[in-house]
C-alpha cells in the first residue's frame, strides 16, 4: 500500500512516518514542499493521503481528487456514515485523510488510528515543550527580579525572593507576574535588563 | 450571562464582520462571546463546522450549497442566515497577459478585455499551451464569476483555458512561477501580487456582476434551529459591525485590527486600500477609486436573497454539465434563510425586504423597492452582458447560457 504524508512540518511527518513504518508492505512518501504537490501526488499514485488540517494546500488537493474522479482511481475523503466517528477523531487530532475508492476499511482503519495517535502525541509534545520554555523564561525573569532587588536594596538572595513572594501573596498574583513587573519597571527607570 | 459562539474564518478582508463584531464589543452587547478560529483552507473551515469545532463559519457561498447537496462528500444541510458581503474580488493577470488584454494601466472594460483575451486564449490553445487561471476553490463565487465572464466572451472554460485551484496565500507565487496566467481572488491577495510586480489587476469582479454574492455566514442547519436565539443575536452584532465597517472614519482603526497576526496577519496598508475601495492596479502606479469594490452594508447587502442561492446553483449545474434537478434546486434555495434574517432584525432600523427573491441583474439604475420595514433603493445590479436571472425559470436561464 502506498501512503503519502503531506505535512509542512517535517518533524511531525517524521513522527508519523516512523509509526507507519511498523506496518508491513507499506511504501511511505513524505511531502513537505508546497510547490509541485499535485504533480508529486500524481506520480506517487498513493492509496492513502494523510494531510495535516493546517495545510494551505488542502483545497488544491481536494480539487485534484475531484477531477481525478474521471480517472481510474477516484479518491475521496474517508467519509461515509460508518466512518463518522473515525473522521471526527481525526479532525480533533488535526489530520485529514483521503483514500482511493475500493480500499477495504479494515486496511484503512489501523493506519488512520495510528495517524490520530501520532498527531495527538505530537501536539502533546509541543504543548509540553511550550510549557517547559515558558517555565524556563519565568525562572529567568524571577532571577532577574531578584538581582534587581539585591542590587538596589542591598538584600540577600533569600530576602529578595521572600520580598517577591510576599508581594505576590498580598496582591493575589503569580510570583512570575510580580517578577515581570519588577523587571519592566527597572527597564523603564533606565536600568540594565 | 454571555453565550459562547465559535466562528471559523480564512484570513481574507471579507472576514471583517465577525472580527469587528468581536473587537468592538458588538457581540458582547448582544450577550455573545465570540471566539474566532483561523484556518488556511476552506476544506478545514468546513471540516471544523461539520464536526462541531465551530458553530458558524465564514464560507464561500457556493460551498455552502455544494455541502448541502453532497458534492464531494456526504450531504450535510447548511443554512445561511446572513451574507457577509458582496464582491470584493478581482482578476489579476501576469504582466505579459495584462499588457496583451488590457494595455492601459486602468481597470478594463469586461467586454473589450474579454475580446482580446479570446484572441490570446485561442492562440495559446492552438499552440498547445493553453492559458491557465487560478481560482480559490472549485465551489467559489470566484470560479463562477470568472467562468461567467469567460463564457460570455466566447471563451470556453476547460477547453480554451484551464481553470485550477490555487490557495489565496500562494496566488502571487503561482503568478510569479508562471504556474498560472491569471488569478481571481479576494483581497489582500491581488494587491500582494501587484506589490510584488508579478501581476496587474485588470478587472474587479463587481464589473462582471455589479452585486454578486460572495462570502456567507454558514451554520449546520440543526445548529441554527437549536440555537436560534443566539444566531439572531449574532446577526444583530454583525449588522452593527457592518455599519462600523463602512464608515470612513473607522477605516484606519479597522485596517489595523484586521491586519493583526491572529486575524489576517498582513499589511494594514493593503487592507485599508481594499476596505476603502481603493485599488493599486500595478506596482508603482496610482491607486484607483472603484466604488463598491467591497459591499458590506448598504441596500440590505447582507440579506440572503433566495434568488442568489438559485443563481449559484445554476452555475454549479452549468459547469458540471448537468441539468436542473427540481429537488436539488429546492434544497439549494432553502440554504439561504431570509426568514431568520427578518426575524433577527424586525423592529431595528435595518430595512427588511418584503420579498425573498428578485430577478437578479434586472436593475440598470437606482430603483425603490417595496419593504416590509424601512425604505430602500437598490442600485444597478446588472451582469456585464446585460442578461438577467429570473429565478422562476432556472432551466430556461441555463439553456440560454449554453
Amino acid at each position: 500500500m502506498r501512503i503519502a504524508i503531506v505535512d509542512e512540518s517535517a518533524t511531525r511527518a517524521a513522527v508519523l512516518c516512523e509509526g507507519l513504518s511498523a506496518f508491513a508492505d507499506c511504501d511511505l512518501f513524505v511531502l513537505t514542499e508546497r510547490r509541485g504537490l499535485v504533480a508529486r501526488i500524481e506520480e506517487i499514485a498513493p492509496d492513502i493521503v494523510l494531510m495535516d488540517l493546517g495545510n494551505p494546500s488542502r483545497d488544491v488537493l481536494e480539487e485534484y481528487f475531484a477531477v481525478s474522479r474521471a480517472l481510474d482511481r477516484p479518491i475521496a475523503m474517508f467519509v461515509d456514515d460508518s466512518d463518522d466517528e473515525a473522521i471526527a477523531a481525526s479532525i480533533d487530532a488535526g489530520v485529514s485523510s483521503y483514500v482511493v475508492d475500493g480500499l477495504a476499511p479494515h486496511r484503512i482503519r489501523p493506519i488512520l488510528d495510528l495517524a490520530v495517535r501520532r498527531f495527538n502525541a505530537f501536539a502533546r509534545l509541543q504543548a509540553d515543550l511550550a510549557e517547559a520554555k515558558g517555565k524556563l523564561a519565568e525562572r529567568e525573569t524571577v532571577d532577574a527580579a531578584k538581582r534587581i532587588l539585591m542590587d538596589s536594596r542591598a538584600l540577600t538572595e533569600p530576602q529578595a525572593y521572600a520580598e517577591l513572594r510576599k508581594t505576590a501573596m498580598n496582591q493575589g498574583r503569580r510570583l512570575s507576574d510580580i517578577a515581570e513587573a519588577v523587571v519592566t519597571a527597572h527597564k523603564l527607570m533606565g536600568g540594565a535588563a | 450571562m454571555t453565550t459562547q459562539l465559535t466562528i471559523g474564518f480564512l484570513p481574507l478582508v471579507d472576514a471583517c464582520l465577525p472580527i469587528l463584531a468581536r473587537e468592538h464589543g458588538f457581540a458582547e452587547a448582544q450577550g455573545l462571546s465570540l471566539s474566532l478560529v483561523r484556518d488556511m483552507s476552506w476544506a478545514t473551515v468546513l471540516d471544523r463546522l461539520l464536526y462541531g469545532h465551530s458553530d458558524a463559519a465564514h464560507l464561500v457561498a457556493p460551498l455552502a450549497i455544494a455541502t448541502t447537496l453532497g458534492r464531494g462528500r456526504p450531504a450535510s444541510p447548511l443554512a445561511v442566515p446572513y451574507v457577509l458581503g458582496l464582491n470584493g474580488n478581482a482578476i489579476t493577470a501576469s504582466p505579459d497577459l495584462a499588457n496583451a488584454i488590457c494595455p492601459a494601466t486602468e481597470l478594463g472594460e469586461p467586454t473589450i478585455v474579454g475580446a482580446r483575451l479570446k484572441q490570446v486564449a485561442t492562440e495559446r490553445r492552438e499552440s498547445g499551451q493553453p492559458l491557465r487561471f487560478g481560482v480559490v476553490h472549485r465551489y467559489s463565487s470566484h470560479n463562477y464569476m470568472l467562468r461567467y465572464w469567460l463564457a460570455s466572451c466566447g471563451i470556453q472554460p476547460d477547453f480554451d483555458v484551464e481553470v485550477i485551484t490555487v490557495a489565496p496565500p500562494f496566488c502571487a507565487d503561482a503568478l510569479e512561477a508562471g504556474e498560472v496566467d491569471g488569478i481571481c481572488v479576494g483581497e489582500p491577495w491581488n494587491s500582494v501580487a501587484v506589490e510584488r510586480g508579478v501581476g496587474r489587476i485588470v478587472l474587479a469582479t463587481a464589473q462582471i456582476w455589479r452585486r454578486g454574492v460572495e462570502k456567507v455566514l454558514a451554520l449546520r442547519e440543526p445548529v441554527l434551529e437549536g440555537r436560534r436565539d443566539d444566531i439572531e443575536r449574532l446577526i444583530r452584532a454583525l449588522v452593527a459591525a457592518a455599519r462600523h465597517f463602512v464608515d470612513p472614519s473607522n477605516w484606519d482603526a479597522n485596517a489595523e485590527i484586521l491586519a493583526r497576526p491572529e486575524y489576517l496577519d498582513g499589511s494594514a496598508d493593503l487592507i485599508r486600500r481594499a476596505i476603502s475601495d481603493q485599488l493599486l492596479l500595478c506596482a508603482g502606479g496610482p491607486t484607483v477609486h472603484f466604488p463598491d469594490f467591497m459591499f458590506q452594508h448598504r441596500e440590505a447587502a447582507s440579506f440572503p436573497w433566495v434568488s442568489q442561492a438559485e443563481w449559484l446553483y445554476t452555475q454549479m449545474v452549468r459547469w458540471e454539465g448537468g441539468t436542473i434537478d427540481a429537488d436539488e434546486a429546492h434544497q439549494a434555495a432553502r440554504v439561504f434563510r431570509p426568514d431568520i434574517y427578518r426575524s433577527a432584525l424586525r423592529g431595528t432600523p435595518e430595512p427588511l425586504p418584503g420579498a425573498s427573491s428578485k430577478v437578479e441583474g434586472s436593475l440598470q439604475s437606482m430603483t425603490s423597492v417595496g419593504m416590509e420595514q424601512g425604505v430602500i433603493f437598490l442600485d444597478n445590479n446588472s451582469f456585464f452582458d446585460g442578461r438577467a436571472f429570473d429565478p422562476d425559470d432556472l432551466t430556461g436561464y441555463l439553456a440560454a447560457l449554453r
